[in-house]
Order: C-alpha cells, then sequence, then structure tokens
C-alpha cells in the first residue's frame, strides 16, 4: 500500500483533535501545556506532507518558526504554571475559579 | 567558481526606513533590560517610562513621515513581499503607538501604586507593542503568526507580572491556555491555506484565488473557518469570548486597557488583511459566516453586560459587544465597510484606555463592584465627568466618537442590504447603552459614607483620561479629519 501525503495528512489532523481535546477534557496544567504542544506539532505535521505534495520548501520553513514560537511559548507556561503550583500545591484547572466563570 | 556564485545567498532586499517604527520599540525594550541590569534600582521606574515615552514619540514621528511617503508614491511591500508598508499598515501602527504611550503612563502609575519594581514590565509592552505592529503589517502568515505571538506572550507576562495577587496569575493562564489554544486553530489555518494555495504569502494566495477555480473547495473552506475560528478568539468575538470577562478582570487595569485596545485591533487587523484583501474572491463564501458571527456577539455583549455587577467584567462584555459592531463592518467587505471598521478601532482605542485609566484608579484590581463608583460625582466632578463622557462614547451618543463610529458601522451594513444586521446593530446599541447608564447613574447617586474610599488619583491617569476625552470629543464634534484618515488606510496587497 502507497504511504501517500494524504495519510500524513490525516495523522496531523488527529494529532491536532487529540490535543485539542486533551486541553478541554484534562485538568492538570501541564498536561494541559503538553496538549498545545501536540497541537501545534500536528500543524508542523500537516505543513511537512503539504510541503512535500506542493513539492516546495516554504511549509517546511514555516515548521522552524513554529518550533521557535512553540518554545517560547512554553517558557512562559512552565513559568505561569510553577508560579501557580508553588503558591498551592496540586492546583488543576477546576481549582483556578477565584474569578467567576 | 561558477557553483560558486551560483549557490551564494542573496538575501530579499529590505526596506529599513519603514522597519523603523518598531525597530525603534525593541531597540528601547533593550536599552530598559540593559541600563535596568547595570544601574541602581530606586532610578529605575522614571527613566523607563520616559524612555518607553520617548520610544513611542519617535517612533510615531517615523510612522508620521512614512504615512506621507505612502500617499505620495503609493504602497509597496517589503522584505520578499513578506512585509506590507501600505496606508493600512501605517494607521494601525499609529494607533498601536498611541496606545503604547497611554498604557505606559498608566503602567507607570499602576507600578508606582503597588510598589513594584519591575523595569521588564515597560520591556515587555515594547516587544508586545513591535509585535502587534508587525502583526498589522504582515503581509505574510507566518510573519503574521509571528507578531500575534510576539503580542502574546508579552501579554501573558505583564497579566501576571504582580507578585502578590493570585488572581493575576489565574488570570494570566487563563489567557495563556485559551491563547495557546486559539494561535493552535489560527496555525492549522495558515497549514491549510498554504496546503490551498501553495503560498503563505497573501498576494499570492489572493492572486491564486483570482485565477484559479477549485474543483473541490473544502480544503479552503476549512482554512479559512480556522482562521475565523483562531482570530475570533484574540478579538473575543462571540462564541469564542468566554476567556474575556475573567481574564479582563483579573488582570492590572493598564493592561487591561491594552489587551482591549491592542490586542482586538491587532486581530482585526490581521482579520482584515486576511479577509478582506487576500480572499476578496471568495467573499460570497466567507461574508455569511461572519455575519452571523458579528449578530451573535452583538447579542451575547450587550445582553450579558446587563447581567454582571462588577464594573471590569461589564466593560468586557461590553468589549465584546464592540467586536460585534466591527464585524458588522467587516462582514460588508466594501472598501466603506473597511474603512468604518478602522474608524470604530481608532476611535474605541481611545474610549477604552479612557475608561480602564479610571477604572485602574478606582481601587483594587480585580474586585470593582458597582458601588465602589457611587458619590464619584461629588467626590471628583471633573474625572466623573471625563468617565461620564467615555461611557456615553462607548454607548454611542451623539457628539462623541462612539456616535459616528457606530453610524458608519451601519451605513455600511445599510449600503450591503444587510438590513437585518443594521436593525440589530441599532437594537444591541440601544441594550448596551443601558449598561453604561447604570455605571453613570451609580456614579451620580449620593452616597455620603463611600466618600472616604476613594483612592487618590496618580497624575498619570489624570493625563490619559483628559487625552482620551479630549480626543473623544474632538472626533464625535468634528470627525472629518479621521473619516479621511481611515479612508485612506484600507488594506492594499501589492508586491514590492
Amino acid at each position: 500500500m502507497d504511504v501517500t501525503t494524504g495519510w500524513y495528512l490525516v495523522l496531523g489532523a488527529l494529532l491536532f483533535v487529540i490535543g485539542g481535546t486533551g486541553l478541554l477534557i484534562r485538568r492538570n496544567p501541564l498536561v494541559m501545556l503538553m496538549c498545545v504542544e501536540l497541537m501545534l506539532n500536528g500543524v508542523n505535521l500537516s505543513l511537512v506532507a503539504f510541503a512535500q505534495r506542493l513539492d516546495d520548501i516554504g511549509g517546511q520553513t514555516v515548521v522552524f518558526f513554529v518550533l521557535v514560537v512553540a518554545a517560547a511559548e512554553v517558557v512562559v507556561g512552565l513559568g505561569l504554571v510553577v508560579a501557580i503550583l508553588r503558591r498551592r500545591p496540586g492546583t488543576t484547572a477546576d481549582d483556578l475559579s477565584t474569578l467567576r466563570g | 567558481m561558477a557553483t560558486q556564485s551560483v549557490l551564494a545567498f542573496v538575501g530579499p532586499s529590505v526596506n529599513w526606513w519603514a522597519l523603523l517604527p518598531q525597530m525603534i520599540l525593541l531597540g528601547a525594550a533593550l536599552l530598559i533590560m540593559l541600563v535596568s541590569a547595570l544601574a541602581p534600582k530606586q532610578t529605575s521606574t522614571p527613566f523607563v517610562t520616559v524612555t518607553t515615552m520617548c520610544a513611542a514619540i519617535t517612533s510615531y514621528i517615523v510612522a508620521t513621515g512614512l504615512w506621507n511617503d505612502v500617499q505620495r508614491d503609493g504602497p509597496s511591500s517589503s522584505i520578499a513581499s513578506a512585509f506590507g508598508i501600505d496606508g493600512f499598515s501605517i494607521f494601525f501602527t499609529m494607533l498601536i503607538l498611541v496606545a503604547l504611550a497611554a498604557t505606559a503612563l498608566l503602567s507607570h502609575g499602576y507600578l508606582d501604586k503597588e510598589g513594584i519594581d519591575a523595569p521588564e514590565f515597560h520591556a515587555l509592552l515594547l516587544c508586545s507593542a513591535a509585535g502587534a505592529i508587525v502583526m498589522a503589517s504582515a503581509n505574510d502568515l507566518v510573519v503574521m503568526f509571528i507578531g500575534l505571538e510576539a503580542l502574546s506572550i508579552g501579554l501573558y507576562v505583564m497579566i501576571a507580572m504582580h507578585d502578590r495577587r493570585q488572581e493575576a496569575r489565574e488570570s494570566a493562564i487563563k489567557y495563556f491556555v485559551l491563547g495557546a489554544f486559539s494561535s493552535a486553530f489560527l496555525l492549522y489555518g495558515i497549514a491549510l491555506t498554504y496546503g490551498a494555495t501553495g503560498s503563505t504569502n497573501l498576494i499570492h494566495i489572493r492572486d491564486y484565488l483570482g485565477a484559479v477555480v477549485f474543483r473541490d473547495q473544502h480544503l479552503l473552506m476549512a482554512a479559512m473557518a480556522l482562521l475565523l475560528v483562531g482570530l475570533s478568539f484574540k478579538v473575543a468575538a462571540a462564541p469564542f469570548h468566554f476567556w474575556a470577562p475573567d481574564v479582563y478582570q483579573g488582570a492590572p487595569s493598564p493592561v487591561t486597557g491594552w489587551m482591549a485596545s491592542v490586542a482586538k485591533a491587532a486581530g482585526f487587523a490581521a482579520l482584515l488583511r486576511i479577509f478582506f484583501a487576500a480572499f476578496a474572491s471568495h467573499r460570497i463564501d466567507w461574508t455569511p459566516i461572519v455575519s452571523v458571527l458579528a449578530a451573535v456577539t452583538l447579542v451575547v455583549g450587550a445582553v450579558m453586560a446587563i447581567l454582571q455587577n462588577d464594573v471590569k467584567r461589564m466593560l468586557a462584555f461590553s468589549s465584546v459587544s464592540h467586536a460585534g459592531y466591527v464585524l458588522i463592518a467587516v462582514q460588508a467587505a466594501t472598501d466603506q465597510g473597511t474603512a468604518a471598521a478602522l474608524f470604530y478601532l481608532f476611535t474605541y482605542t481611545f474610549m477604552v484606555l479612557g475608561t480602564f485609566a479610571v477604572v485602574g484608579a478606582m481601587g483594587r484590581d480585580d474586585d470593582h463592584p458597582l458601588a465602589n463608583y457611587a458619590g464619584l460625582g461629588r467626590s471628583r466632578p471633573v474625572l466623573a465627568i471625563g468617565f461620564t463622557i467615555l461611557l456615553l462614547a462607548q454607548a454611542g451618543i451623539p457628539t462623541t466618537s462612539g456616535f459616528v463610529a457606530k453610524f458608519q458601522v451601519i451605513a455600511a451594513a445599510v449600503n450591503n442590504k444587510n438590513y437585518v444586521l443594521a436593525g440589530l446593530a441599532m437594537i444591541t446599541a440601544v441594550v448596551g447603552a443601558f449598561m453604561y447608564l447604570r455605571i453613570v447613574m451609580a456614579m451620580y447617586v449620593d452616597n455620603e459614607e463611600q466618600k472616604s474610599s476613594v483612592p487618590s488619583w496618580h497624575w498619570s491617569t489624570k493625563v490619559v483620561v483628559i487625552a482620551m476625552v479630549g480626543f473623544t470629543l474632538l472626533a464625535g464634534l468634528v470627525p472629518q479629519f479621521l473619516i479621511e484618515f481611515a479612508e485612506d488606510a484600507v488594506p492594499i496587497l501589492i508586491r514590492g
């Protein structure tokens, strides 16, 4: 069976959906961060697959930008999570409800 | 030798003059970090504010020069057509710089009052402003994404800057998670756009979509939907607004003002550039979706605002409903509609910055019951009048800029024969006015025991409120200069 770029696009979409679902249902802030990474990597895989299909390096270049941005985002995200967990160990997203909503 | 010359890398030509506004901001941010690392701690806050203000003013002067260049020579683009230099980008540069100057002053007051010595706050503010400018000027989806992230990452840290307040951190983590979530959607939309059109460059995308008839539009439709969802989160359009009340409430008030003005304006700049300019040939596909989004946003914003008892949450929902009005202008997909959206965003920036300046001076960050505002009309008459004008402007009362803005938006919808949306906008304007009048009423209801609790006002608050009220009245009484400014700033995608 030929593995075409379409398979990679489906895999990328699946990773994106798993990440998105995980972000919405998991309550641990660290796991939520990991889910964001999963979503971004689903996008990265799609970008590489499209680049392969279009025979264009543009998409692969974009992946590098995404990786750098994701790294910067995680630095800030981990900082925030650590700042919250240090004050109240074992905090879940449900506990972050001082502000109504 | 011959192979060497073939392999030699030739970078794209860069118009440094056009990049100067954001380079000044980044330079000032670096300078602040450097000086604050070397200088004694006590002297840092005034120096930092002065540096930020100088950077904003210099940058504004450069932007004025660029505006004149663009009016004389026409728009262009730079760095392999990735960075647009048109009236649109300079319009937003000016808007962002005004907001930067106001936020820098308010933050100075805030940091003074709370006793925080944090020069990095202003450095982050400058980086965030540079990111917003890049986002509004980008002619390439990837550059736009990087601008958006520079804007957002700075914001996450600014929200959480107060080291003693749990609410600020909670607000920051909520904004972070939803911001990252929406960025992922936007990015997936970018990936699918790339897959459907073969490029991330908006000029290429526009030309490609104008020339090619798709047999199968699914990929492009999915791309548009994902881009729209990602940007709707950023501009707080319903049903993607649910983060706004919590985040607005928990964030320091100057940062809330920055979020409500610049993050929203930059989000709409991206929305207009992508949908109005690049997807122009597919407007039949996206205008109905944006219309529905606008209608839902208007209703949710107006109705939910009435149900709140906390002033900051009220203003958060009012900010949602303002996003609805701008979306009405966006869905018109005409030059008139886009000019109306630009006018709305420019005037709204002034109103919302002034409003959150007052809110910031009224007490702690996360607790703003309406009762706190009782008796303000007697104890601080001048500022109460200023606040009243800003609130009435947001409600859209004539003689203020808010009325002209709403009028233009509704006119754009009517000219587009979208009478339902125009009618809905007028109804929600009336419903929304109730909420603003509730705050105004509270200020002028006499309440003796509340008087002593009114805190003293930092001079920076007074300066910002007076400037914002002045502009709101000026643009309401003689709006012609701003209308022409907005009409000259419609985005134009052109190869450089």
